[in-house]
């Protein structure tokens, strides 16, 4: 792996951008990104010191190329659709109301709410906070400006943006996104919300959203990232979030995927954890058409523990892929990881789970499970898990089960009554549960739950039922 | 109540009912005894609707073909099943699946649907009456629940649905003797002259604490002996080997 050496000084990009010393196949694609890339001062907008950062990462982007079914980490995702269409960098679309807003705020439960449109913040929809010396959510544009120190300190130094396509794409492109600092010793008892809100644009638009979330030592936040679409059709998302949580820092990390069917999102979630740090990251990927759900944590100090915990329900012709990625790297670490899907119709998904255990790392205890239901004979699911492990005093256990609805159990309701349908409802429920149960913030977890609720057949009768 | 008359089932061409007659009424306590193998469960899962067997003759239930209607059907009209081996349901509640399956029933007798607290207020009712604890009203459906829990959930259900028909398959097999005796408090709590009794039992120990008012003898999956209870403690003493050896007898009176 990173045997590629870095190019970006070698190329010249104030030139001439067709100038770009590439190969036909890796720029294809690329075209359209590099004129915008262009077009914004090839990566001078903003403060100075995030230029060469910029350069770089377009170098790299063009270096890597778009991932194709060869490359091992996308051997289940195809992105041609993606790749052939343009798209147009973020542009003003339909504006939205506050009022439209409504079902996606938890009143008086949020403790910030930043909200971007097409990308871009909006601070009238949003309710920031930014206390000298305490909690600040903010949005990053503002956050380059007032506290460049904590910026500097870790923007893109987690994100591989090296390595991965998508985080160098969008390294190239930082400009705007959510800034979260929570001070050690803080506890934040309500939320943090970042929605992203795609609206109707005249022609598709790519976004590139990048969120930088900071929590100090023996600190305690919860961050929901939600990205809706309310009117947005065909578009693209290429979401960071970097996640630094300090030592014995509590981090409760939700994603919320509730997209156009017809939406591109790539979304990386890389979350470096320190000394006795416990973060969980959630998600619950319920829309978009094309979704790369990365997540990635790096447990780099002693006594680390995280939870990656998930549920994609997938229908039409959706594809869900999700790719985990564990890094031991420090003795006594715990890892859990569960995932579930529910996929119906023609729809795909993806499960790639990797755990990668370094030779220091003595103890570790890593656990991953990944269950998947298929409701139609057209759905189809790939499970991949994949152990990496040099250490030798460790615990590492995995399993994936594919499989329908059980008959027997189907019976059972229908014998007190319940319709077929109803049947199928709850047990799908029930299956969607597990993960439910291990979300911690309470009323984010109904908001899920009821989220689930709704694409169910019986939703409405179940929503009753309480 | 009921009347089955030259019931044949099979599954993947194994026959495994041949021919079983049976009348029930309102009111009366039928028990079926029967070896292993003889047909007692398949009776019960054909009585009740579950899928894979081939059937062949006539079953009315309140002279309504039983045999054409979907389980769930069958449910709303009245008809319960005590399974054999109640099936675990990780994470769907307790009460959501009671209220459901109330409330289903509820709409098809014409009666107004209950919304959570007030299903939770009957399901507590019924637990008193049951003298069974409340505590796995806030588990998943039989999710971890030792094998008695599971059989006296199932009284528990019959109890709070009340059907008019209620077929018992082996409930009290493998129940210690406390189990065994909320399982046999609750159905003769619920006896009455409206409503009928199936209990499908392996073991005489059972009819100790219900006692039936007809007794038949299933082996083979035909009905070789009927009687009152006193055949039930013949068999005890002889086996079925010895009821076996006679000539099948006219089945229910």
């Amino acid at each position: 792996m990173g045997g590629r050496s870095r190019a970006s000084g070698s190329l010249d990009l104030n030139t001439n951008v067709s100038g770009y010393t590439v190969t036909a196949k890796t720029s294809d694609g690329l075209q359209g990104y590099l004129e915008s890339f262009k077009k914004l001062g090839n990566g001078r907008g903003g403060p100075e010191w995030l230029r060469p950062l910029r350069e770089a990462a377009m170098a790299r982007t063009v270096e890597l190329g778009f991932p194709t079914a060869r490359h091992e980490d996308w051997k289940y995702t195809n992105l041609s659709a993606l790749v052939k269409k343009p798209f147009s960098p973020t542009a003003a679309g339909a504006e939205i109301a506050e009022a439209d807003l409504a079902p996606f705020v938890f009143r008086g439960r949020e403790s910030a709410r930043l909200v971007y449109v097409n990308g871009r913040y909006v601070p009238e929809l949003s309710d920031s906070c930014s206390q000298p010396g305490g909690v600040i959510a903010c949005s990053l544009a503002d956050s380059l400006k007032f506290n460049r120190e904590l910026v500097e300190l870790h923007l893109a130094k987690h994100a591989d943006y090296e390595n991965d396509f998508f985080s160098a794409l969008n390294t190239a492109f930082i400009e705007d996104g959510a800034f979260v600092y929570v001070p050690g010793g803080a506890v934040v008892e309500k939320p943090i919300h970042i929605i992203y809100v795609a609206t109707r644009t005249e022609a598709p638009i790519v976004t590139q959203p990048r969120n930088l979330i900071i929590v100090g030592d023996s600190a305690d936040v919860g961050i929901v990232e939600e990205y809706v679409s309310m009117g947005g059709e065909e578009y693209f998302s290429n979401v960071v979030s970097e996640v630094v949580a300090g030592e014995n820092a509590v981090v409760e990390h939700y994603r919320v995927e509730r997209e156009s069917m017809k939406a591109f999102n790539v979304g990386t979630v890389r979350v470096q954890q320190a000394r006795n740090s416990n973060v969980a990251c959630h998600g619950a990927f319920l829309g978009g058409g094309l979704v790369r759900n990365n997540v990635h944590l790096v447990l780099a100090g002693e006594g680390a523990e995280c939870l990656i915990n998930g549920l994609f329900m997938t229908a039409g012709r959706q594809h869900v892929d999700n790719f985990m990625r564990v890094e031991h790297a420090s003795p006594h670490c715990d890892s859990r990881q569960f995932y579930n899907g529910i996929l119906d119709d023609r729809s795909s998904g993806v499960f790639s789970g990797r755990i990668v255990v370094l030779e220091d790392a003595q103890k570790t205890d890593a656990k991953q499970t990944n269950r998947n239901l298929l409701l139609s004979d057209e759905a189809t699911v790939d499970s991949k898990p994949q152990l990496e492990i040099y250490a030798d005093d460790v615990k590492c256990t995995h399993g994936a089960t594919i499989g329908q609805l059980d008959d027997d159990a189907i019976f059972y309701l229908r014998a007190r009554g319940i319709s077929e349908e109803m049947a199928r409802t709850l047990l799908l429920f029930g299956f969607a549960a597990e993960n439910l149960e291990r979300m911690r913030l309470s009323y984010i977890r109904t908001y899920v739950e009821d989220l689930i609720k709704d694409k169910m057949p019986q939703g409405r009768v179940l929503r009753k039922l309480g | 109540m009921l009347q089955i008359k030259n019931l044949h089932a099979s599954v993947e061409d194994k026959e495994i009912l041949k021919g079983l007659d049976l009348t029930i009424h309102a009111g009366e306590v039928h028990s079926i005894m029967g070896p292993n193998g003889s047909g007692k469960s398949t009776l019960a899962a054909v009585l009740a609707g579950r899928d894979g067997y081939e059937v062949e003759g006539q079953v009315l239930y309140r002279g309504v073909d039983l045999l054409e209607m979907a389980p769930e059907e069958r449910a709303c009209e009245g008809v319960f099943l005590a399974f054999q081996y109640p099936v675990e349901i990780p994470g769907v509640g307790s009460i959501q699946f009671m209220t459901a399956a109330l409330n289903a029933i509820r709409k098809e007798r014409g009666e107004e649907e209950l919304d959570v607290l007030e299903s939770l207020k009957l399901l507590k009712e019924k637990l008193k009456m049951l003298h069974m604890d409340s505590s796995f009203l806030e588990r998943s459906v039989n999710t971890g629940f030792s094998g008695g829990e599971k059989k006296k959930n199932e009284i528990l259900q019959m109890a709070v649905l009340e059907p008019a028909l209620a077929i018992l398959d082996e409930t009290d097999s493998g129940l210690d003797i406390d189990a065994l005796r909320v399982v046999a408090d609750g159905v003769n709590a619920l006896r009455s002259p409206d409503r009928a009794f199936l209990v499908i039992t392996h073991y005489q120990r059972l009819l100790n604490y219900i006692v039936p008012d007809y007794v038949h003898v299933l082996v083979d999956g035909r009905i070789v002996r009927s009687g009152d209870k006193e055949l039930a403690l013949h068999l005890e003493e002889y086996g079925y080997a010895w009821a076996g050896d006679r000539e099948p007898v006219g089945a229910s009176t």
